[in-house]
């Protein structure tokens, strides 16, 4: 693999973030992150999608009229999504239950049209497949971390296992009621941006307002 | 002008762009600092208060269980020095009040007082002022068996992400106490709901008359026992600070005469609340629901008085205009009543409504500034 390739795949894990930096696909990031299990189920859910999508769209993209092209690409989306919401309710009936109407709403996932339209309309087939799994694993990345620490802090377990013993069970640890419910989601995505903008700062965006701030004013002032 | 180079405010982290060579100079006697100092001195009456009616409260309780004591390290200390728990006595009450309220404050301000040195030292700035207010508004607005590490969590969410997130005192859209109070709120529920939570003793439930309100109408809340009047003086089951409507009073009075709080947005909110309370009862069924609690009642229940008085007339969230001011003064009191009345989940709607309103601010001072512009046009383009 050269190196052009595996910065398609790459760069969109921490660079181009499609939730951290380009602030998309935010709505399930909130709605299916209560527990890890579920989170995970998502990501390959997503990232299946959007592989599937961008190299079909990639290979037909020199066949389809400029002026039909959303139609097109959103019906090769939404085939897809409904493929991969049967396939979870054929061998994950439970986990499906869980996440209800977010797998179908895949096809509603800014990500999946977005990369769509401005990656697989232009490139090569190989090179749209590496993009969309590349956003599949930024996606996965993000959503992994939030639920992680919402089911760990919102039940103290981490894939059902529970780590820290319940106070309701002769434990110590009180749950977090707040992470149980999905607005607890934009607090985490929050702090991910955060981090991730404090390592990779060419993320931070220029300041809107000015305020003066004086340069590390003088103790004996106060 | 040039005898002081520096204004004061410039401590506080900020700098005029110039200073000004001729008039008119914009003067401002009070430093920020100084403002907040007031704030502090306005809720003196609102702790005093607290502290005696939570040991009161407390005593009561203790009294009608047939102990005579209070149980753990607050019980072995207070009688160590030989101290009662006679609900008589003012003294009593207040000390075991303070047994509550003091280790509550404490670990709050430590906590509140170590996130803010930590961005001030990340940031190469001074920790902005204001920490003394937020410490005092949050831990007054919370239930007396509150556990500490729970009040200590609390108040560390409020001052980083309702503040120091966004730069510091001044930069904040949010109230930073009701942020620390509402992350309490949601993150442990049952340690602001039930019955066993508002009056400082170990397996007493006292209904407050908001909770009985939203169970069994006016009935209800004349079933507690508790009349107008020790409701409008605050000696009900409650959080610290919030139970006086008169003490707010006192404190409101006090900071409307300083010009820091402002009267259209005190005067809005209970328009607010009364109007719409108004609206509702026209609409009521037969069956007895906190609708039917008259509006006077309304105004003395929950924390309204105290979190109008002294967390919706924050200047820094607050609305700016005096058009906006009576806008958000009505939105809060209308919120108020709506999630009170409407919403079968949150028996108390003050704090949300606020920040709501906080929320709005800026929207509704666009809407004002944007009216003003047309207006202007109209006389004069």
């Amino acid at each position: 693999m050269n190196t052009d390739s595996t910065r398609t795949l790459t760069r969109p894990v921490f660079d181009e973030n499609p939730i951290a930096l380009q602030v998309l696909g935010v709505c399930s990031a909130l709605a299916v992150t209560k527990t890890l299990a579920t989170a995970l189920v998502m990501c390959l859910a997503l990232t299946a999608v959007l592989t599937a999508s961008n190299t079909a769209i990639s290979a037909i993209r020199k066949l389809v009229p400029r002026s039909i092209r959303l139609i097109v690409q959103i019906t090769i989306i939404a085939s897809l999504v409904i493929v991969a919401d049967q396939f979870l309710r054929a061998f994950a009936w439970e986990l499906s239950k869980e996440l209800s109407v977010f797998v179908g709403l895949i096809v509603t996932n800014c990500i999946v049209l977005g990369r769509a339209e401005t990656f697989a309309m232009n490139n090569s087939v190989g090179a749209s497949a590496l993009d969309g799994l590349g956003n599949g694993l930024g996606y996965s990345v993000i959503l992994i971390a939030v639920g992680s620490v919402r089911e760990l802090l919102g039940a103290g377990a981490l894939l059902g296992y529970q780590l820290l013993p319940l106070a309701s069970e002769d434990g110590w640890f009180q749950p977090i009621a707040l992470m149980r419910s999905p607005p607890s989601a934009f607090f985490i995505i929050g702090g991910l941006i955060w981090l991730l903008r404090t390592w990779k700062t060419s993320q931070v965006e220029e300041s809107e307002t000015d305020v003066l701030v004086p340069p590390t004013p003088a103790r004996s002032e106060s | 002008m040039s005898a002081n180079p520096r204004p004061q405010h410039a401590e506080q982290g900020y700098l005029a762009r110039a200073a000004t060579a001729r008039a008119p100079h914009v003067r401002q006697r009070e430093d920020l600092a100084g403002v907040l100092r007031h704030v502090l001195v306005a809720l003196a009456p609102c702790l005093l208060v607290g502290l005696y009616n939570t040991g009161y409260q407390a005593n009561l309780a203790l009294a009608q269980l047939g102990l005579g004591t209070t149980t753990g390290w607050r019980g072995s200390l207070l009688n160590t020095f030989g101290v009662g728990f006679d609900a008589g006595s003012t003294l009593d009450c207040v000390l075991l009040g303070a047994a509550y309220f003091v280790p509550l404050f404490a670990v709050s301000a430590l906590t509140g007082a170590a996130c803010e040195r930590a961005f001030a030292l990340l940031r190469d700035r001074r920790p902005s002022p204001g920490l003394a207010v937020t410490v005092t508004l949050f831990s007054l607005s919370l239930p007396p068996t509150l556990p500490v590490w729970q009040a200590a969590l609390g108040i560390a969410f409020g001052v980083v992400v309702g503040r120091e997130v966004f730069g510091g005192t001044g930069k904040n859209f949010l109230n930073p106490a009701l942020v620390g109070l509402v992350f309490v709120y949601f993150a442990y529920p049952l340690a602001f709901k039930g019955a066993g939570v508002w009056t400082a003793v170990d397996g007493f439930t006292g209904a407050t008359a908001l909770g009985a309100a939203a169970l069994g109408g006016m009935g209800a809340v004349e079933a507690t026992g508790v009349t107008w009047l020790e409701s409008f003086l605050g000696l009900v089951p409650g959080s610290f600070g919030e139970t006086s409507t008169l003490a707010c009073l006192v404190g409101g009075a006090y900071l409307v005469l300083r010009r820091i709080a402002s009267w259209r947005i005190l005067v809005g909110a209970t328009l607010g609340l009364v109007g719409t309370l108004f609206l509702l009862q026209l609409a009521q069924g037969p069956a007895p629901s906190a609708t039917q609690v008259p509006w006077f009642w309304h105004l003395t229940l929950g924390s309204f008085a105290f979190g109008v008085t002294f967390m919706a007339t924050d200047p820094v969230s607050a609305a700016q205009t005096n058009a906006g001011r009576w806008i958000y003064g009505f939105l809060i009191g209308f919120l108020v009543i709506v999630i009170r009345l409407q919403s079968p989940v949150h028996p108390e709607g003050v704090m949300l409504a606020i920040l709501l309103g906080n929320v709005f601010a800026p929207l509704i001072d666009y809407a004002v500034v944007r009216r003003d512009i047309r207006r202007r046009k109209r006389r004069h383009g």
